[in-house]
């Protein structure tokens, strides 16, 4: 397994080369410059200074490699400086925001939380929400609480999560007056009172991702506990004496979580991502937001290092994914 | 086999049906049958024929619903489990009646190890602490004709060949040493080498253990080889029950006679054909007032068609279920 891992954690190298290169071209192709959302009034003469200052006239290929080694380089070491207090950094360079001139990881630093907090709560309730319905449901196949599961799971997937925000908005906030529309990023919670306040204005885009990703996490742990209920090793440990609790709970469930854990793990880079659009309709000042505000601002810098964020994340998790397979059925061994 | 002795299981009148959108299916019809202290019963019919049913109906492992035992009794050492509850089914499954199954390749699962399957009924009935359940459950793997049972213990079963999966389903069965052992085409899915150590391995367990076991086949070159006493079933009923012997010398029911020249035989001198039983098995979609295999009988007569023969002694241990009778007296 070790083995494995490493020579998948090497093969991810080229892979991202290539990928961080390919996401560099596609936005560089993109037409609009950096000055669009500058104002007319500022003259020709000033833009063009502008322009130099951020490297902006540089050939495609010279700020590809001097990404690079912004990316690969600098920016590691200003981490390992932040904790560290070393001097790694020194003055290099780094990838500033053409949008706010600030380093483009300082903003990834502060939105990251904010995306962390409310994506990612949704998704770890989504995940608790789902496996015990999946399971219930599928040992109660056909039946009321089946048929209401699958019910709701049919609709929170094919309903758009711009259309549940917006429905919960008005009855919750608007009708019912119980939890704010809008999220306040500047919040800090530092007694029970700010707490409760957090959980409050958390609730609804939490309730409105957790929806979407319970429904998509239930169907699979439903249709993966059915197919392995039927299975023979089920009849063994019943006609062993084993408990239906120990049945289903022990024998059935470890084998139906090997396809769901792997959904699961496959799911977290979008955590990371950010829900793009549930983040605008309440307003949560996270990565998605980010990105959205960075695209609209030519801000190619941003853009870029967004995206291969990402890309790296999607390559991880596969190869955990891989793992966690590895390690939840015996029968796979990568070595 | 000590005759007379007071059985070990007595299955009276037992029914169950299959509840499906085609009306009832009555899968087993009024079968009873007996099982001495230390017997091996063969179970003979073709696909369909109600055994495996029978066998699950017993103790409460058919799917409820579509499955219903209607009606009927089973006694278990003088003690009625069909009126058990669930949980006292329970209790009784794994630890007095153990089961193995057809198809070993697919019956142990698959993410967990040999040792903690063999060990969770030991831990469950006998309630052993874990040590002493992975001595004992050493000890099983090396009673099943499995080298170095120790170390195998932490194995998975995908590591295990057919056969040797097939050993450590008998491991499990017999872990908390039940009075029944209950075998459903154990050795099918197997080649016929593997088949042939599986069968040495029961015989050799049953000699040391002493249980009573019910096998259940289509094969009945498997059933003459170790069989006591053999029950033959069709379209969910028992149609004749003999003693070994008597069943292969004395065939009296039409279906059972044609049955055996389905076997192909080695000391036959010139080459014949084999025989085959013409027609379908029955779809018993309803309570069968009339002899299931009249449709496919070479001497049915209209009486068939009236009244379900029940079963009538012909023989010491032996009673057939059918109108016609061979005695040249009566034909």
């Amino acid at each position: 397994m070790l083995t494995y891992t490493i020579r998948r954690l090497l093969l991810a190298i080229p892979t991202l080369l290539l990928i961080s290169l390919v996401i560099f071209l596609l936005v560089d192709l993109a037409p609009g410059s950096p000055m669009s959302e500058i104002p007319l009034t500022v003259p020709p003469e000033v833009r063009l200074k502008m322009i130099q200052a951020m490297g902006a006239d540089q050939p495609v290929f010279v700020r590809y490699l001097l990404w690079l080694k912004q990316f690969f380089i600098v920016e590691p070491s200003y981490i390992i400086d932040g904790w560290f207090g070393t001097n790694l950094g020194g003055d290099q360079q780094r990838i500033l925001s053409w949008q706010s001139r600030a380093p483009v990881f300082d903003v990834i630093g502060q939105r990251l939380p904010q995306t962390l907090t409310v994506v990612g709560t949704a998704y770890l309730v989504g995940i608790l929400i789902a496996l015990p319905i999946g399971i219930y449901s599928a040992y109660r196949q056909y039946s009321w609480f089946d048929q209401l599961g699958t019910f709701f799971a049919m609709v929170g997937y094919s309903v758009p999560t711009f259309f549940t925000g917006v429905l919960f908005i008005v009855i919750f906030s608007v009708n019912l007056h119980w939890f704010p529309s809008i999220y306040d990023t500047t919040l800090k919670v530092t007694d029970w009172a700010s707490f409760w306040k957090q959980v409050h204005q958390m609730a609804l885009p939490v309730m409105v991702l957790a929806l979407f990703n319970a429904a998509e996490i239930s169907r699979y742990t439903r249709s993966s506990m059915l197919e392995n209920l039927g299975q023979d090793y089920a009849r063994t440990a019943r006609a062993k004496g084993m408990s239906e609790r120990t049945v289903v709970l022990k024998h059935v469930l470890r084998n139906s979580m090997i396809p769901v854990v792997t959904i699961i793990a496959l799911g977290m880079p979008a955590v990371f991502g950010g829900a793009i659009i549930t983040e605008q309709v309440f307003k949560v000042n996270g990565i998605g937001a980010a990105l959205i505000g960075a695209i609209h601002a030519n801000d190619l810098p941003m853009v870029q290092t967004l995206t291969f964020i990402f890309a790296v994340l999607i390559v991880l998790f596969n190869l955990i994914a891989d793992i966690l397979y590895g390690i939840l059925d015996p029968r796979i061994r990568y070595d | 086999m000590p005759d007379g002795a007071a059985p070990v299981l007595d299955v009276r009148d037992l029914k169950t049906v299959f509840r499906t959108r085609g009306g009832e299916v009555h899968a087993v019809n009024s079968v009873s049958f007996d099982l001495r202290p230390g017997e091996l019963l063969g179970v003979v019919g073709e696909s369909g024929s109600g055994k495996s049913v029978t066998m699950m109906s017993l103790i409460g492992l058919l799917p409820s619903p579509p499955a219903e035992v209607r009606d009927g009794e089973v006694i278990l050492q003088g003690r009625d489990i069909l009126r058990a509850s669930p949980e006292e089914l329970r209790t009784i499954r794994g630890a007095k009646i153990g089961f193995i199954f057809q198809d070993p390749m697919t019956s142990l699962n698959p993410v967990f190890t040999v040792g903690n399957q063999i060990m969770e009924p030991l831990r469950v009935h006998l309630g052993m602490t874990k040590a002493q359940a992975e001595v004992r459950a050493a000890e099983l793997l090396d009673l099943v004709g499995i080298p170095d049972a120790k170390r195998r213990l932490k194995d998975y079963p995908h590591q295990f060949s057919g056969g040797m999966r097939q050993r450590v389903m008998i491991a499990i069965a017999l872990a908390c040493d039940p009075a029944v052992l209950i075998a459903d085409e154990p050795t099918t899915a197997l080649d016929v080498t593997i088949q042939a150590q599986i069968l040495e391995l029961v015989k050799e367990l049953r000699k040391k253990l002493g249980m009573a076991i019910v096998w259940i086949t289509h094969d009945l070159g498997v059933i003459a080889g170790i069989a006591d006493r053999v029950m033959v079933m069709y379209g969910g009923q028992v149609v004749e029950q003999a003693t070994v012997k008597e069943l292969f010398g004395n065939p009296r029911h039409p279906y059972t006679r044609a049955l055996l020249k389905t076997v192909p035989s080695l000391s036959g001198g010139r080459a014949s054909r084999l025989q085959v039983i013409e027609g379908q098995p029955p779809i018993l979609t309803s309570d069968p007032t009339a002899c299931p295999f009249r449709m496919r009988c070479a001497y049915a007569f209209d009486r068939c068609a009236r009244e379900n023969p029940r079963r009538r002694p012909v023989g010491p241990g032996h009673d057939v279920a059918c109108h016609w009778d061979p005695e040249p007296a009566h034909a």
